[in-house]
């Protein structure tokens, strides 16, 4: 353990060490915005790589689940950054910035998941101790449908996301690296490739700590910069109160309606919560989040990798709004009022990229707050120029983002891989596959989703934000109640389970179409809160149904107790499975 | 109830013992309550400040923060982080005292 904190502190050290190479760089004219963003780029790919070399194995134990040798506090490291996308990077700051209170709903609901993960189902998670959630599916309700079943939500709620994320990496690399657009998934395809394919999820989990620690750099920088810039103390988290309320003055004294703190001026209180608690639900229902609790030594670790997950994520989610009110303090006090011609140099300049547009709709020649449009991305991607620092910053932003992105499409490629290698080929379909063919499977699939993202990246769907929200409605409305049934209720049947599933799956996937399709909401819940129905039919449908079957045979029942004692009370039945 | 002794396994059968149902049940109880409780504070920081959100924005905090936008965007944050720890804290004492820590 010693010698990880050593070495991840050099690593951190190197990475300063970098950055201060190029500002030096920068500030003697050797280097461009250009130069440093591909540095950037190239150089923590180029790290990625290595990372994924050092942790190549050939053995299954280590390719799954990381030979369950993960220290918690690092294990916390990587949650984080599988959790943090580009969404949350780059994204979740411009949502506050549109949406004021009601951004709260994503920073509530992608944070407090984390306690129902901890209390309901990793330490059990742990405790079962296989590699995948479909393993867990079929060995409490059964084998056969139950498998199937998590498998196919599990491939639908990650795939989703995983192309997602391929998008964003795709746009990452084309606005800093000017590349087009379909030249930068693939690019990406194989910063991605690199940190998984060698060494599966060990390789993943290392890379991931790497991808944490340039991620929550790059995001602290330019907003610490901006606090000091405009209040004095460099620590934005605390003095955004301050800005707020410059907010709430400028508002009044321009007589802007819509107030940033005011609560529910663009949704409905029912919408709020259906959102965040769909949020909430999905997060301890997400797979790829779940199997992170396999790759820890011991139940007791895996409690704790929950709290030191949340906690680095708490790092990055409680600066989100800090970038969000000085951004909007910025426009309201020197940018509004301000002749239209004569805008500061940052504006101009982000008018330039398309992220930020001005149209005198009153054509008196003086900028309106309604006049300024300004894309989510922005509010992040900004700041550095707002803030008056180097270009060197602005390539270091590039950096986090690529490292937000690649660490979460690398946590879910190997969910989807695992399920169709592990699940759907060795469980199902060849039992008597050697330790050597499964390896190969895994390694053949990780490649071949990998592609089947990049290729469903293309199109570059309009609406991926949403896609992103639907998956975790999908995931509330799907594995959340079956799990925690499943741990908690020992009377939780197969045919139960699989009828919750689907019921929930079906409802969530009709709310999305209806809504979608005909714009109507039904109490103001949008699409992107759709498991608020799907989640409590799933649990009542779960419930109800166990009562009308016969009840779990008792092994299975005495199986279910046995997950709530760290301690190894049963002899483990021979390794049937050759899993360990 | 004391440590009781040492679980062996009892060749394939895998029953636990006389003295396991009593201290199992003990163990899912108290595991329960703390959960329980840890959830009602879970739920008023979050859904509890969001549903008094207007009257909460009345009080100002620290550097000026609305308390109700406040509690959403960090307060409930960090009592979220407490709560884990807390949880696996008091969760390893509860295992100790049934004896069932690893």
């Amino acid at each position: 353990m010693r010698s990880l904190a050593r070495i991840w502190t050099l690593y951190l050290g190197g990475f300063v060490g970098v950055i201060a190479l190029l500002w030096a760089l920068e500030k003697n004219g050797l280097v461009n915005q250009d130069g440093i963003n591909y540095s950037f780029m190239f150089l923590t790919i180029g790290v990625y790589a290595v990372i994924g070399i050092l942790s190549r194995t050939n053995k299954l134990d280590e390719y799954y689940v990381a030979g369950r040798s993960i220290p918690g506090i690092f294990n916390g490291m990587a949650t984080g950054s599988d959790w943090m996308s580009a969404a949350s990077f780059i994204g979740m700051a411009g949502l506050i910035y549109a949406l004021g209170y009601e951004g709260m709903a994503y920073i509530m609901g992608w944070t407090g998941g984390y306690v129902l993960l901890a209390v309901f189902l990793a330490p059990y998670i742990r405790k079962f101790g296989q590699y995948t959630i479909p393993d867990f599916v079929a060995s409490r309700y059964g084998e056969g449908f139950p498998r199937v079943a998590a498998v196919l939500a599990a491939i639908l709620v990650s795939l989703t996301y995983l192309t997602a994320q391929v998008t964003g990496v795709g746009v990452i690399m084309s606005r800093f690296l000017h590349i087009d657009y379909k030249v930068g998934v693939f690019v990406g395809l194989l910063g991605i490739l690199v940190c998984s394919f060698l060494g599966g999820m060990r390789a993943v989990t290392w890379t991931q700590v790497a991808q944490y620690i340039i991620l929550i750099i790059a995001y602290m920088v330019p907003v610490v910069a901006l606090s000091y810039r405009f209040t004095g103390v460099p620590v934005p988290q605390v003095m955004y109160g301050e800005a707020l309320q410059n907010i709430n003055t400028l508002e009044a004294a321009q007589g802007i309606e819509k107030a940033f703190i005011a609560p529910f001026n663009d949704w409905s209180p029912v919408m709020f919560i259906a959102l965040t608690i769909c949020l909430m639900a999905g997060t301890a229902g997400l797979p790829h989040i779940l199997v992170r609790f396999y790759t820890v030594p011991s139940v007791r670790e895996s409690r704790y990798s929950v709290g030191w997950a949340l906690l680095f994520i708490f790092l990055l989610y409680f600066t989100a709004p800090a970038y969000a009110t000085f951004t909007r303090w910025e426009i309201l006090a020197n940018t509004v009022g301000q002749a239209i011609d004569s805008l500061p140099a940052w504006v101009q300049n982000w008018q330039a990229t398309g992220l930020l547009s001005i149209t005198d709709a009153n054509a008196d020649g003086i900028l309106q707050f309604a006049e300024l449009q300004l894309h989510n991305d922005a509010v992040v991607l900004s700041m550095p120029e707002i803030a008056g620092l180097p270009a060197v910053v602005a390539g270091l932003i590039a950096a986090g983002g690529l490292a937000a992105a690649l660490s979460t499409a690398d946590g879910l490629l190997m969910v989807v891989a695992t399920a169709i290698s592990h699940d759907l080929y060795f469980k199902l379909i060849n039992p008597k596959a050697s330790d050597q063919v499964r390896l190969w499977i895994s390694k053949i699939l990780l490649i071949v989703v990998a592609l089947v993202a990049a290729v469903l990246a293309q199109f570059q769907f309009q609406f991926i934000a949403n896609i992103v929200a639907w998956a975790f409605s999908l995931a509330a409305a799907s594995f959340f109640p079956v799990l925690v049934l499943g741990i908690w209720w020992k009377r939780a049947t197969k045919t139960a389970a699989v009828s919750g599933m689907l019921t929930g799956l079906a409802v969530t996937f009709a709310y999305i179409i209806y809504s979608r399709s005909t714009g109507h909401f039904l109490f103001g819940i949008r699409d992107t809160a759709a498991g608020i129905f799907g989640m409590p039919l799933n649990f009542l449908i779960t419930w109800l149904v166990s009562y009308y079957t016969p009840a779990p045979a008792q092994e299975v029942q005495d199986a279910v107790e046995d997950l709530r004692y760290p301690k190894r009370l049963r002899q483990e039945p021979a390794a049937a499975t050759g899993d360990d | 109830m004391g440590l009781a002794p040492t679980m062996t396994p009892k060749g394939r059968d895998c029953r636990l013992d006389s003295n396991e149902p009593e201290r199992a049940k003990g163990h899912f109880r108290e595991n329960g309550r703390l959960v329980f409780w840890l959830l009602v504070v879970w739920f008023l920081v979050s859904y509890g400040a969001a549903m008094f959100v207007a009257p909460l924005n009345q009080v100002t905090f620290l550097t000026g923060f609305p308390l109700g936008f406040y509690m959403g965007s960090q307060g409930s944050l960090i009592v979220f982080v407490a709560l884990i720890f807390v949880y696996a804290w008091m969760m390893d004492k509860i295992d100790r005292k049934y004896g069932v820590e690893e």
